[in-house]
């Protein structure tokens, strides 16, 4: 009993560890001074200017959209990379993960700056394309970061049993490997979106004329001042998500019961 | 049949390489008709009211896109990454850029509102850019010390309080080499344009005496420590200095009595630009009284313009020192030269060597 | 397949006995190695020809003759000094991780949540909010006149320094980091059957010997992924120390950064990322190393 307190002591003291700054920004959202370090009094002002604010909202869209589109393709080319990986023979899988972690050994202005020089020479034109397809390569290492573990840890007979019994090899993909690696699957998934929404100097480089993402904007304006607009934002987008996901836990939950009456 | 899926999966990718293929055309593809323009500026360096004025008095598409500081603009221009029509650097930036033959000389016939912008600043310019062939200014500032008067003892003049004991973990550092070796030589009467060894390293010798005083180096940080009384000292742009007294009526701003350093930020024409005329328009455009007017009022830098200073309403801001310093501090300030790239190395080397 | 943990290695020896069994298995293997065809392609376009265009530059001057002197900066008793604090830093950073993430992944798995996404979106969702925004409002947390001083203030207790000391750098790396060590090791640990580590008490083995022997080699997968996505980025950034480091420390990553931003010097940029890359490459080596030797000795 004592341990399972103190369990959930230890997850609720990371958990505000995790969010103290979150609360700071939400504060800062509703303060009527520009500056971080003085409270001028409370104000909506800020959540009124944003929606006004087409720079922002289309900045907001544009990023929403990469983060999504590359986090998808990324996870679907680094899913089957790992499978593939998985089932290669020593060198050259050791080969392959190797080039893996180059992106994320590269300082992000080293990759940003490479890809540039990349699509400057075969005369691609720099813009939303460029920007994605950057996303994806970055965002790639950290799918399959997150698949590798749980594959291995996958057991190769429950795949074979499920082919001996008859299961075509895709049908036994998708009933027995699919779901054992789901969830290293989805929290890749999570982390190439996360890296892609927060990515500023590869977008920096890769990007065309009036193509901003959240990132851009709000580094460009660090000389002048972050405007607490960008505080408004992520609050209502962090407000939004958790709202999300507590109907989605409350309906698991409700559903969970259910089946077990 | 596994080799089905891989095919898929190949399908959905070359699939989604001609989605993305699609997207080309949001770039810059044909940025070479007659009704656009590209635009590259500083962030929140202009009123986004202007940008809608232009597009509707002239009937040109704006393209808008902004950089955070000169070394992240360069490549991008040197590359032909993007070509961009109409581009924002700082004073060493133009003349690094003169001197690499990438700016278009402008065609004054297009800009007649260059008439109201103040002698005094053309002149100033010519200290990067000879003749005003190249450059129009766009802003301007000077670099002082924002001084808490609760914190000190004695009314702040000179760079010496910045390496005053008694100021120990109360200052707050220019983090940008230039501004710190400006600093620490004008202070020793040096030229703040200094390429003599023997100079330099008595600077270097200076901010390392300096460095276990300091609480921080920063640049952008500046504002927000000020205004929350974080440091008695900083160092930091005149432009930013309006704004941090509105937010802490404690503070006072000061050019130091050894001179300092005066930049000024103008409109240029890259050789890759595709749009020349429109881009002159544009400059123009940002010459105009009422415009400049705009534009000082929401970013709060200096503006060069003398015909828009007199429409200042605010007789306080108008004849703020902060703002539009008289003619005797202005004489103490300079403009920096790019001094190469191996005098840069030199530079960053012995300020890293200061944190060492 | 080579001996990645113990139940693998059951798994392989399986395999041996039955020789048909190992026909089938190869021919899979190979068709399988097939899905990893579209990402070789992606890697070629996007990875190795920048990789070369970053050596092309690291190993030439200016001029664009060859030269190793880029290299050879590394030597240069601030770029050395840079590095060794960088490595400090990020090594102390990663350890904390570990030591942070390993305790709450296990307690998540006791807790025995239905649902994983449900943990993947708490520990995420704080990243959401832009990077630099996070950190400058750990500024307004770590402060002379910042929140915790404030509440230490109001509680008559002697107020916290660690803003601009290298401490603050530390605590920045494990807070934007951390949630890349929490994911792999709760994932890993939350596939280990139940039923194994019964097996494992039953047959007599305490607490301790049961994570020793059992459960600590089963995540192991995870722990390197987590190790992997927590060293290589804080030996890199340059972000966190200039924001609440006050720049009074110089790591490697602020010197890379200074080569392309303020100079321009893509050469010197180029030849100490390559540096910076066979370190980083050599040390991954020496984990996974240490991954299978440990596996070696815990053949239980």
């Amino acid at each position: 009993m004592v341990k399972k307190i103190a369990g959930k002591l230890y997850v609720s003291l990371i958990i505000l560890f995790l969010y103290a700054p979150i609360l700071v920004l939400i504060v800062l959202s509703f303060n009527k001074s520009k500056s971080r370090n003085k409270w001028g009094g409370f104000t909506l002002e800020w959540y009124q200017s944003l929606f006004k604010n087409d720079d922002i909202m289309t900045a907001l869209y544009t990023t929403l959209i990469i983060a999504f589109l590359s986090a998808i393709i990324a996870t679907i080319i680094g899913t089957a990379a790992s499978i593939g990986m998985n089932s290669m023979k020593k060198v050259p899988r050791t080969i392959m993960m190797g080039v893996t972690n180059i992106p994320m050994l590269n300082a992000d202005i080293v990759t940003g700056i490479s890809l540039m020089l990349l699509f400057v020479a075969v005369n691609y034109t720099l813009g939303f394309s460029s920007v994605l397809l950057a996303h994806i390569t970055f965002n790639i290492p950290y799918v399959i970061l997150s698949v590798m573990p749980r594959l291995k840890q996958t057991n190769k007979n429950t795949y074979e049993a499920a082919l001996d019994l008859g299961a075509s090899p895709m049908k036994a993909f998708f009933k027995v490997v699919f779901p054992d690696i789901m969830p290293g699957v989805i929290s890749g998934f999570m982390l190439a979106f996360t890296m892609s929404l927060d990515d500023f100097i590869i977008t920096h480089f890769t990007r065309g004329a009036g193509v901003n993402t959240l990132s851009t904007k709000i580094y460009a304006e660090t000389r002048k001042g972050i405007k607490p607009e960008m505080y408004a934002l992520s609050t209502l987008l962090f407000v939004s998500v958790l709202l999300l996901l507590v109907i989605i836990n409350r309906r698991n939950d409700s559903i969970s019961k259910k089946r077990s009456m | 049949m596994k080799k089905k899926l891989s095919l898929i999966l190949s399908l959905v990718l070359t699939c989604s390489l001609m989605l993305t293929g699609c997207g080309k055309s949001n770039g810059n593809s044909d940025n070479s008709g007659d009704n656009q323009l590209y635009v590259y500026n500083w962030g929140e360096y202009i009123d986004p009211e202007v940008i809608d004025m232009f597009e509707e008095e002239t009937g040109i598409k704006v393209i808008y896109n902004e950089f955070e500081q000169n070394e992240d603009m360069y490549p991008i221009i040197k590359t032909g990454a993007v070509n961009y029509d109409v581009v924002c650097p700082s004073d060493y930036m133009i003349e690094k850029m003169i001197s690499e033959d990438m700016l278009y000389e402008l065609n004054y016939d297009n800009i007649p509102n260059i008439a109201n912008i103040d002698e005094t600043y053309l002149k100033s310019a010519e200290g990067f850019d000879p003749g005003n062939k190249y450059s129009v200014p766009y802003c301007w500032g000077t670099v002082g010390i924002l001084y808490n008067k609760t914190m000190v003892d004695e009314p702040i003049t000179s760079w010496g309080a910045l390496f005053d004991e008694k100021y120990s973990g109360k200052i707050l550092m220019m983090d940008s080499v230039r501004d710190a070796y400006m600093i620490a030589l004008t202070y020793l009467g040096y030229d703040l344009n200094s390429t003599d060894e023997a100079q330099i390293d008595e600077a270097t010798d200076l901010l390392k005496s300096q460095y276990p005083l300091i609480q921080a180096y920063v640049i952008d940080q500046v504002r927000d420590k000020m205004i929350g009384n974080e440091a008695a000292l900083g160092v930091i742009y005149s432009g930013e200095a309006i704004y941090t007294q509105r937010e802490n009526p404690d503070l006072e701003y000061v050019v130091p009595e050894e001179g300092s350093n005066v930049w000024i930020d103008g409109w240029v024409i890259p050789k890759n630009a595709k749009n020349k005329e429109n881009a002159e328009a544009w400059i123009n455009f940002m010459c105009r009284e009422d415009i400049a007017l705009l534009n000082f009022e929401y970013i709060t830098y200096s503006t060069p313009n003398a015909a828009a200073r007199e429409l200042i309403e605010d007789e306080d801001i108008k004849n703020s020192e902060i703002a539009f310093p008289d003619a005797s501090i202005l004489s103490r300030c300079k403009t920096y030269n790019y001094l190469g790239e191996d005098m840069d190395t030199l530079y960053l080397n012995k300020f890293n060597e200061v944190k060492y | 397949m080579s001996n990645e943990n113990p139940l693998r290695n059951e798994i392989v020896t399986e395999e041996k006995k039955t020789k048909k069994k190992k026909d089938s298995a190869s021919t899979l293997g190979k068709s399988k190695t097939l899905l990893a065809t579209p990402y070789g392609l992606w890697m070629a376009a996007f990875i190795i020809i920048p990789l070369i265009l970053v050596l092309y530059y690291g190993l030439t001057d200016g001029n664009g003759n060859f030269t190793l002197d880029n290299l050879s900066l590394i030597a240069n008793p601030i770029n050395r000094k840079a590095l060794w604090l960088s490595l400090k830093l990020s090594l102390i950073s990663t350890a904390i991780c570990l030591l942070l993430a390993y305790p709450l992944a296990l307690v998540l798995k006791s807790m025995k949540l239905k649902d994983n996404s449900f943990i993947v979106m708490v520990v995420i969702l704080p990243m959401w909010m832009n990077f630099l925004l996070r950190t400058i409002a750990w500024q307004n947390i770590l402060e002379k006149n910042g929140v915790i001083n404030t509440i230490l203030e109001a509680l008559h207790l002697p107020a916290l320094n660690i803003i601009n000391t290298p401490t603050a750098i530390v605590l920045g790396m494990v807070y934007n980091f951390l949630p890349f060590m929490i994911l792999p090791i709760y994932n890993t640990l939350a596939k280990i059957d139940d039923n194994v580590i019964n097996a494992a008490r039953d047959l007599g083995a305490n607490g301790w010997v049961t994570f020793k022997r059992v459960i600590f080699p089963l995540s192991m997968p995870g722990v390197i992924s987590g190790i992997t996505m927590v060293f290589v980025p804080s030996l890199t950034t340059f972000a966190i120390s200039t924001i609440l480091g006050g720049s009074k420390i110089v790591l490697i990553g602020n010197i890379i950064e200074q080569q392309f931003q303020k100079l321009g010097n893509w050469n010197t940029g180029s030849g100490l990322s390559i540096v910076l890359m066979i370190f980083i490459l050599v040390s991954m080596t020496l984990v996974a190393k240490y991954d299978k030797d440990s596996e070696g000795t815990n053949a239980w």
